[in-house]
């Protein structure tokens, strides 16, 4: 998945006519090596969710379980059972708010926008109670059709909400937006909940955002949903740093306006709905990684949307393994860490002097 | 914190929501203009002060025993028999009086903040306040197994504690608007990420209690609690009423309000200290009672229409939001569960904050 991203991203022909401003581009030396490090990166976090845990494993011992699995060996299945999907759900999970996050940065040209923020994962998270108490869904793939369903509801709701009035979706009336609605979901959420304790018995465990609600047959289902998200974004990029230049520029170089927002929105409901429904409602990977990632790319949504695929697991996983040792013998759930992680650097971006638009 | 510095202060959109700005007649006949504007304000205080008499007689007559109109007359003035006395005096009442006070507490917070803060967004339910209170309760509750007094202590600190860190973080030589509310946003996402670990970790019946809770009721209400809650009230409603002058020139920007005589960083601070008190102490009692701040003052704008504050019209609105959810959770819904009142607001919350949303940007003054 992440070849086909890589290639279609770099490849595409015509490159640089679409720039935002071509001053601001970084050397694309500076834009590889990036790239390389955030790749060791992920190989470490990947390596570190395997082998960290409260029973350390050898890396030794993962690779023999991963080569030559003998399930005699408690140390081979709690890596195959346990740390493997989980592994492979943080992977999934994180690619898909990673590159959500850089989608809706882009089409609302908005610095706070994140799934979380915007309201796109507790539209999803409030389709899915639903479907819990009242159709008595269970399985990852159920889960995830009224994923997308309330993704979509909310994302229609926020962006046309917030782009109503004069000045189109300012940063500020988006993230309020997405908060004001997030607000009522929760409230909606509550609603459902009262009424059935066996579905708040689920949805608390799984709220938290964590990795390990799935296992790795729902990763597996999920995937090509994630799939096609991904393959949208080798498309988006293009339309994104058009859509940079603003509505007007955008349409003189020839930019369908219309279809570039719908690839982008159907993208981002499949991405944020594949997320939700494995891990969770999580909020702030999306907001934090596409940030990371302009410091090395500059603002062409190719680049930003390539790194933010590889650093999203980053942060997950990262998360999930602090998670596993920060207060033993418990374990916090790695969407928790994160919000702890991302909620000062949401306070950073907004104490910045001038909360500049994108 | 400096004051005086109303010059320089970074206010972001300088624009106030529409229904903030002061009328545009302030020139000439400025006096008789307020007369019409209090006439007015009065006039609107006065049907909602009817209308909660009305929900308050029949939330006091209406239940599992009926009484009629001379019943409740005649119980109410000391000549009840042994049951409508248990009924009214025991059941019925403190539950409405606690209803009418955090109705009160909440809406006159959700009002000062959001006159204040100039967001017609920034209540306490947004920014994270009421989440604060609820995450130290729940706390107490889950994992200290404090009882409902404590727990309430919990949730006035934890609600003093998140304004707090929210104020100083959004702190940069003035409070802007925007800024503190997105602010209050990020702390939001961290208290609710907080409440989930917390009701994750608990025993499953423990859960449902807090998650009840955290719906907010005033179906626990009992008369020492009341008493306490009355009393705090009565400090602090007084405060907002001498507060309130200044905040009718904050209305006018700061440069104006320092040139007045007023000032504006330091009013700020005094009127975000007590609506933060307000809300917490509301929160303390029946948990966060959800939008009743939010929706609560916008409501009595709209109503008086004279863009002035309208604090009691605000705080009467607030008192029949509670008391009507509350009736309508008890009686009004099928089935048989006691349901809190929080879950009425919750729901009537959300359709209006759309509307809010979208009518407020529609002028283009959205936030």
């Amino acid at each position: 998945m992440l070849t086909s991203a890589q290639a279609g991203m770099t490849g595409a022909p015509a490159r640089g006519s679409a720039l935002p401003t071509e001053a601001l581009r970084m050397p694309r030396r500076r834009q590889l090596a990036g790239l390389l490090i955030a790749v060791v990166l992920l190989v470490v976090a990947v390596t570190a969710s395997l082998v960290v845990g409260s029973r350390d494993i050898p890396l030794g011992t993962v690779l023999d379980a991963l080569l030559r699995p003998d399930l005699s060996l408690t140390d081979h299945t709690v890596v195959l059972d346990l740390r493997v999907p989980r592994t492979a759900i943080g992977l999934l999970a994180g690619l898909a708010l990673g590159l959500a996050g850089a989608l809706m940065q882009g089409i609302t040209r908005n610095p706070l926008a994140d799934p979380g923020l915007l309201g796109v994962n507790a539209g999803a998270s409030l389709f899915v109670v639903a479907g819990i108490a009242w159709f008595g869904v269970s399985s990852a793939l159920g889960y995830v059709w009224f994923a997308f369903a309330g993704a979509f509801v909310a994302a229609v709701i926020v962006y046309v909400i917030g782009s109503l009035g004069r000045e189109g979706a300012t940063p500020v009336k988006l993230a309020l937006a997405g908060t004001a609605l997030t607000a009522s979901l929760t409230s909606l959420i509550t609603i459902v909940l009262l009424g059935d304790s066996a579905a708040f018995d689920k949805y608390r465990f799984w709220s938290a955002g964590s990795l390990v609600a799935r296992d790795l047959g729902s990763a597996l289902q999920l995937a090509p949903f994630v799939g096609v998200g991904v393959l949208l974004c080798v498309l988006a990029g293009r339309m994104l740093n058009a859509l940079a230049l603003g509505d007007d520029l955008a349409r003189g170089l020839g930019q369908n306006l219309v279809a570039a927002r719908i690839v982008c929105a159907v993208a981002v409901v499949l991405l944020c709905g594949s997320a939700t429904a494995l891990a969770g409602p999580i909020v702030f990977v999306g907001l934090a990684v596409p940030h990371i990632a302009r410091r090395f790319t500059g603002p062409d949504y190719r680049w930003i949307l390539l790194y933010s695929a590889v650093l999203g697991p980053v942060l997950l996983l990262t998360a999930d393994v602090l998670g596993r040792v920060i207060a033993p013998p418990g374990e916090i759930e790695a969407g928790l860490v994160v919000a702890f992680l991302g909620a000062p650097m949401l306070i950073a971006l907004v104490r910045r002097v001038k909360l500049a638009g994108l | 914190m400096s004051a005086g510095r109303g010059a320089s202060v970074r206010t972001g959109p300088r624009t106030g929501a529409a229904h903030l700005t002061p009328g545009t007649d302030a020139a000439a006949p400025l006096v008789l203009a307020r007369a019409v504007r209090h006439r007015r304000e009065r006039r609107v205080a006065l049907v909602l002060a009817v209308l909660v008499l009305i929900v308050a007689a029949v939330s006091l007559m209406v239940g599992a025993y009926n009484l009629s109109v001379p019943d409740l007359l005649r119980t109410l003035v000391g000549q009840g028999t042994t049951s409508e006395n248990f009924i009214v005096f025991k059941l019925r009442l403190p539950r409405l009086t606690l209803a009418i006070l955090v109705g009160v507490a909440f809406a006159v917070s959700g009002a000062l903040f959001q006159t204040v803060l100039r967001n017609p967004l920034a209540s306490p339910d947004i920014i994270g306040v009421t989440g604060g209170a609820s995450a130290a309760a729940v706390f107490g509750m889950l994992v200290l197994g404090l009882g409902s007094v404590a727990t309430s202590f919990m949730a006035f600190g934890g609600a003093l504690v998140v304004a707090c860190a929210i104020y100083l973080l959004a702190w940069r030589g003035g409070v802007a608007g925007y800024r503190f509310v997105l602010i209050g946003v990020g702390v939001a996402f961290m208290v609710q990420g907080l409440l989930g670990y917390l009701l994750s970790r608990a025993d499953l019946r423990n859960a449902q209690d807090a998650l009840t809770w955290l719906v907010g009721s005033v179906s626990g209400a009992r008369w020492p609690e009341i008493v306490v809650l009355a009393a705090f009230l009565a400090v602090l409603l007084p405060g907002v009423a001498v507060l309130a002058g200044r905040m009718r020139m904050l209305q006018l920007g700061d440069d104006s309000a320092s040139a007045l005589g007023v000032r504006a960083e330091r009013s700020r601070l005094a009127l975000l200290v007590v609506a933060v008190a307000l809300a917490a102490l509301a929160t303390a009692f029946v948990g966060p009672l959800a939008f009743v701040a939010f929706v609560a003052a916008p409501i009595a704008r709209r109503l008086v229409a004279t863009g002035s504050l309208a604090l009691v019209p605000a705080a009467l609105i607030g008192v029949l939001i509670t008391t009507v959810a509350d009736f309508t959770a008890q009686h009004l819904l099928p089935g048989s569960l006691d349901l809190p009142a929080g879950i009425i607001t919750g729901a009537i919350g959300a359709p209006y904050l759309l509307w809010l949303l979208a009518t407020q940007n529609r002028i283009g003054k959205g936030a």
